[in-house]
């Protein structure tokens, strides 16, 4: 099977995404250097700033491309993702004993001047040992113990990293349905997500009532819409649940216009009425569940009951398992509450300074939030601002688009590739860098909360640079071995 | 192209994508409140301090309030050449101290970039005027005010505790809600009830033009925070009880500590020598002083200090003997001038022979109370004399004794209560008896309270069997003090059993001269004060003087507990000071008669004797 096909070397490297990785890497290193420029301009290789070790990290992450595509055998990644895998978990465990506290978390190594995050090195090592399990022959997603094997080893790192206190970075591992989808997972599961997500949002920000509606309008929706009953579905649900969406202001209405306060109508509550409506609907779906011998209905009603557990429950989840800064940056994100101590001012800080940016931007070095210090984290979290301030909407649209470019790419030539652990691991480096580009763009614009995750390859910090570099150049090298001798 | 799952994953990357730059689109080139235009314009944040909530006594009179202060804020970008000699004047300081200042900000030019830093902290609102006036001739000066604490009693100074700027431990122990410059409490009602005093700072936003002058507000205003003052809090210390306390305490060391029995609020607590609230309200130019002073000023003893209980503890050894049933009120011993065991003695003062058990706690026998502990102690119900001490610091616990009492007070001292464990250690296992520790039946030896514990333990008698958790904040609008501060906590020991021990502690002070009684020096007419003295051996010199009183003995109102170190019998200082106290708080003056006792109470100096090396 592994015939020499004589191609050689250079020429199976994928060289566009080299030279992808490469700009993001050299547009990273500039604006590092702009984000900490002042007044006094110091030499972008001043190894007493962040620009000069930057430089130092680009290095030693090349040296590790190097050792990835020259060196390493590619084949050995598939037969070590078991043993990279255990060690990793015993990094992340051994963490939160011995490792250093960062901002109210413990999930960093220091070795005299070098910290390093396990968090990171799992992302490889999930995505490797995915990549194994679920190219074995014989593997099925949709057989309950293969999926089960394969939510436990994207659990497992994840629930450690909550432990450490670093949501952030556990929410990347969300980023693998994606891949899971590709391979096979219903897409109702993807939904489902989705529609939790969409509730807890609403829950918070409308009322739970409002949340519960939806949730009605959906699952009765989809119903229908499977069932091909969507004329009876606008006639008959369709007005009870708008008019259970007008309930609050009516019965509101109604008291005012009692003369006693407190009467009858006045302690009515629209829960009440929902609650009617959904007992009645629930055993009306039951029954024609029942007679249909509809599997689909009965997932209506599971999903249904399941969605209004998690509305109720998401109070206690919002105020008992997040922890507190967390729930400010949601509340803050959401509107819901001003921010007392000022975490929606990073976010305004940064609108600001990428907003100023205006069209053309304001030119190398010439951004005035980013250098006067306004911006907080910029050179790390808040990289994007200093980009989006200096080069404007289009160098920020064009770094978007590099991104959106390398991504694509990897998904091209995973889908290329003839053997499924290549596919499956290309799919998983997409997804990370998925995740860490629109959870860190989105949050600099304030379309997500303030989470703590570096943009990939631009941000400042060798942990995250190593990781990723090393995690698409062993995508590049799987390749590029398959090229050659398949 | 078909719709396969690839596709649709790359459907969804590209919408995510076009999210991306939409958003991107819109804040860069739509929407015009983002932009601060390219003519180096930027904002300006200040920040609006608030006022820190006020904290009452509990008749409504402020202990602790407000007044204006100014720091001197400094921008150095913005400083133009200027006459440092005019400045200084105008600040009250000396021309050196400006340009050190701003040497130093030129040596941190980097980090400081654009921001303002705090050159003179504090400044009374005359000096700052004075400032004012010529503002205009020093660009990138000027004023912040901000409130200052003021206190208009000199009553609670360790009780009400410090204001103070958080330092950086501080701000990174509460992650998040603290910033440099801000203020927080450190210590007593102002650290317990930080929550509630501190507020939410605000801020306003300014835009600065191209030569950095504040040019107008941002976007009108919209994103500026107005800043919430701080609540108030109710205390339920009486401020003129409170400072009276502190009157009679001076030059003395020791805790004094009054408690509403019917509530459990703490009426008053002074611990001596104290904190002055002239020094609380400047603690930073104090505090090294404070540190380096030998009788520890900041040392709250009133719930930090570890004494022995003496005589006093006496009152809980008759209760237990009462309940384990080896005692009743009738129940005689002899003593002669002691109480012999072995080929040792512990020793008591003459009085008449034999006594029952009202007259043991009125005449405060040690040897009555010797029989009673070994009557617990070798009870053959118990088995061994492990297991019967065992069972009596079950009920040493249950009047508060050996741990922390929960009050609201921060950093309260649990004290010690033996157990049969200790002994084991100190012994060997099996090698110790009852008449090992008989010093336990007076209250010394390896027991260990604070003046809170004893307060605490006469409510317990004052209630005749029960007591809520001590407490100094009040509920109050929006504040609602724990649950926990009003339930009732009985003991182990029956109430029945409380009126025939509370008999003798009035006999002990109303038992008139030559009855033998040990505290009539603490009666006063008409007010029905109940007590027990006690005298508690000081490793380092005299005794310490003890004692515990209430009143009136039904329907008390107040319960007090006096400790002086080195201050010899308690009924030499501890009981006229505690009886003064009761008086003061029940008809709101002395009589006549006793004007010659407080004025040696208050006169009297007792720092002389302290040799705590």
């Amino acid at each position: 099977m592994n015939a020499y096909r004589g191609n050689g070397f250079l020429k199976t490297v994928d060289w566009a995404l080299v030279v992808t990785y490469l700009l993001l890497v050299l547009i990273g290193w500039v604006n590092i250097y702009a984000s900490i420029h002042s007044s006094e301009p110091a030499s972008v290789f001043d190894f007493s700033c962040r620009s000069g070790k930057q430089f130092v990290w680009i290095v030693s992450a090349l040296g590790i491309a190097g050792v990835i595509l020259f060196i390493i055998n590619p084949r050995a990644w598939e037969s070590m993702s078991v043993l990279f895998y255990a060690a990793t978990i015993l990094l992340l465990v051994a963490v939160i004993f011995f490792g250093v506290e960062v901002k109210g978390s413990r999930s960093w190594f220091e070795f005299g001047p070098v910290r390093f995050q396990p968090a990171e090195i799992s992302k490889i090592s999930t995505s490797l040992l995915l990549a194994t399990v679920m190219s074995q022959i014989g593997y099925r997603l949709n057989n309950p113990r293969n999926f089960i094997a394969t939510a436990l080893i994207i659990l497992l790192p994840m629930l450690i990293i909550i432990a450490q206190s670093e949501t952030g970075s556990a929410l990347v591992y969300v980023g693998f349905v994606f891949m899971l989808y590709r391979e096979g997972l219903s897409g109702w599961l993807l939904f489902m997500i989705g529609m939790a997500i969409l509730l807890f949002i609403l829950t918070l920000t409308v009322s739970p009532f409002a949340s519960m509606l939806v949730l009605a309008g959906v699952v009765t929706l989809c119903s229908a819409l499977e069932s091909g009953k969507l004329k009876r579905w606008s006639l008959a649900v369709l007005p009870v649940i708008t008019f259970l969406a007008f309930l609050p202001s009516i019965i509101k209405w109604a008291s005012g216009m009692m003369e006693e306060p407190g009467g009858f109508i006045g302690r009515l509550r629209p829960m009440y009425f929902f609650a009617a409506a959904a007992v009645t609907g629930v055993l009306f779906y039951a029954y024609r569940a029942y007679r249909e011998r509809s599997l689909f209905k009965l997932g209506a009603i599971a999903s249904f009951i399941a969605g209004i557990l998690f509305v109720m429950s998401v109070d206690f989840l919002f105020h008992d398992v997040l922890q507190d800064h967390q729930r400010k940056r949601i509340e803050v994100l959401l509107g819901l509450k001003d921010d007392p101590s000022g975490v929606g001012y990073n976010v305004n800080q940064s609108m600001i300074a990428i907003g100023s940016g205006g069209l053309a931007g304001k030119g190398f070095l010439h951004g005035t939030q980013t250098t006067y210090g306004f911006v907080p984290e910029q050179s790390t979290d808040f990289i994007f601002c200093t980009i989006g301030e200096e080069w404007g909407f289009i160098g920020a649209a064009s770094v978007i688009l590099l991104y959106v470019f390398l991504i694509w790419r990897i998904l091209r030539d995973a889908e290329k590739s003839r053997e499924a652990f290549t596919r499956i691991y290309g799919y998983c480096v997409a997804c990370c860098i998925f995740m860490h580009l629109f959870i860190n763009i989105g949050m600099t614009m304030g379309l997500v909360p303030v989470i703590g995750i570096p943009l990939p390859l631009l941000s400042y910090g060798g942990s995250s640079l190593w990781t990723f570099t090393a995690m698409i150049f062993i995508f590049i090298a799987l390749v590029s071995n398959e090229k050659r001798y398949l | 192209m078909t719709l396969n799952r690839k596709n649709k994953i790359l459907a969804g990357l590209a919408t995510a994508a076009l999210i991306l730059i939409g958003r991107l689109f819109v804040i860069q080139i739509v929407d015009d409140s983002y932009k601060i235009d390219a003519s180096n314009n930027s904002m300006v944040y200040s920040t609006i301090y608030p006022t820190r909530g006020i904290i009452y006594d509990r008749n409504g009179k402020i202990l602790v309030g407000n007044k204006v202060a100014y720091d001197i804020l400094v921008t150095p970008k913005e400083v133009s050449k200027f006459d440092t000699l005019a400045l200084g004047k105008a600040l009250g300081v000396t021309p050196e101290f400006i340009r050190d200042k701003m040497a130093e900000y030129y040596r941190n030019r980097r980090k400081i970039g654009y921001q303002s830093v705090v050159m003179l902290k504090q400044l009374p609102p005359e000096t700052y005027m004075r400032f004012a006036e010529l503002a205009y001739k020093f660009p990138g000066f000027r004023g912040q005010p901000r409130s200052i604490r003021q206190y208009p009693y000199n009553a609670g100074g360790n009780l009400l505790g410090y204001v103070s700027e958080v330092n950086s431990r501080y701000i990174e122990s509460h992650h998040g809600e603290y910033k440099a410059g801000d203020y927080a409490g450190m210590t007593g009602i102002e650290a317990t009830c930080e929550k509630y005093l501190k507020g939410e700072k605000g801020y306003k936003i300014y835009l600065r033009d191209s030569r950095n002058r504040i040019e107008s507000s941002y976007r009108d205003g919209e994103m500026d925070k107005e800043a919430i003052p701080g609540k108030d809090i109710v205390a339920t210390i009486d401020a003129e009880l409170q400072h009276y306390g502190q009157e009679l305490m001076q030059n003395k060391v020791g805790s004094l500590v009054a408690i509403e029995p019917s509530t459990g609020e703490i009426l008053a607590l002074i611990s001596s020598p104290g904190i002055d609230v002239d020094v609380l309200a400047d603690i930073g130019s104090h505090y090294n002083s404070i540190l380096s002073d030998p009788l520890k000023p900041m040392f709250n003893r009133a719930v930090q200090a570890s004494y022995p209980p003496g005589s006093v503890f006496k009152l809980v050894n008759a209760l237990i003997g009462l309940q384990e049933g080896v005692l009743t009120p009738q129940t005689e011993y002899p003593c002669h001038m002691g109480y012999r065991y072995g080929n040792r003695k512990m020793a008591c003062h003459d009085h008449r022979s034999p006594i029952d058990m009202e007259e043991s706690i009125m005449m405060s026998c040690n040897a009555y109370y010797c029989y009673v502990l070994r009557s617990v102690l070798e009870n053959p119900e118990y088995g061994s004399v492990p297991l019967a001490l065992a069972k009596w610091d079950e009920y040493a616990a249950s009047f508060g004794f050996g741990h922390k009492l929960g009050s609201d007070f921060p950093s309260e001292l649990g004290g010690d209560i033996p157990t049969p464990e200790l002994y084991d250690r100190m012994y060997g296992e099996g090698r110790w008896k009852a008449t090992n520790i008989i010093s336990l039946s007076i209250g010394q030896g390896e027991i260990g309270c604070t003046p809170l514990h004893l307060a605490n333990l006469c409510a317990i008698m004052a209630n005749r069997g029960f007591y809520y958790t001590p407490h100094i904040i009040k509920s109050s609008g929006d504040v609602k003090i724990d649950p926990k501060y009003t339930e009732r906590r009985y003991t182990m020991v029956d109430t029945s059993y409380f009126p025939a021990v509370v008999e003798g502690m009035y006999r002990a002070v109303n038992g008139g001269f030559n009855s033998g009684a040990t505290a009539t020096v603490a009666a006063v007419e008409g007010l029905d004060i109940c007590g027990k003295t006690g005298t508690a051996q000081n490793p380092h010199g005299d005794d310490n003087s003890v004692f515990i009183c209430f009143a009136p003995k039904d329907n008390p109102e107040i319960a007090v507990a006096a400790y002086i170190e080195h201050g010899s019998f308690g009924a030499r200082w501890a009981a006229p000071i505690a009886s003064l106290l009761t008086e003061k708080y029940l008809t709101g003056g002395i009589k006549d008669s006793r004007k010659p006792l407080e004025k040696r109470m208050m006169e009297g100096v007792l720092l002389d004797k302290v040799n705590d090396k």
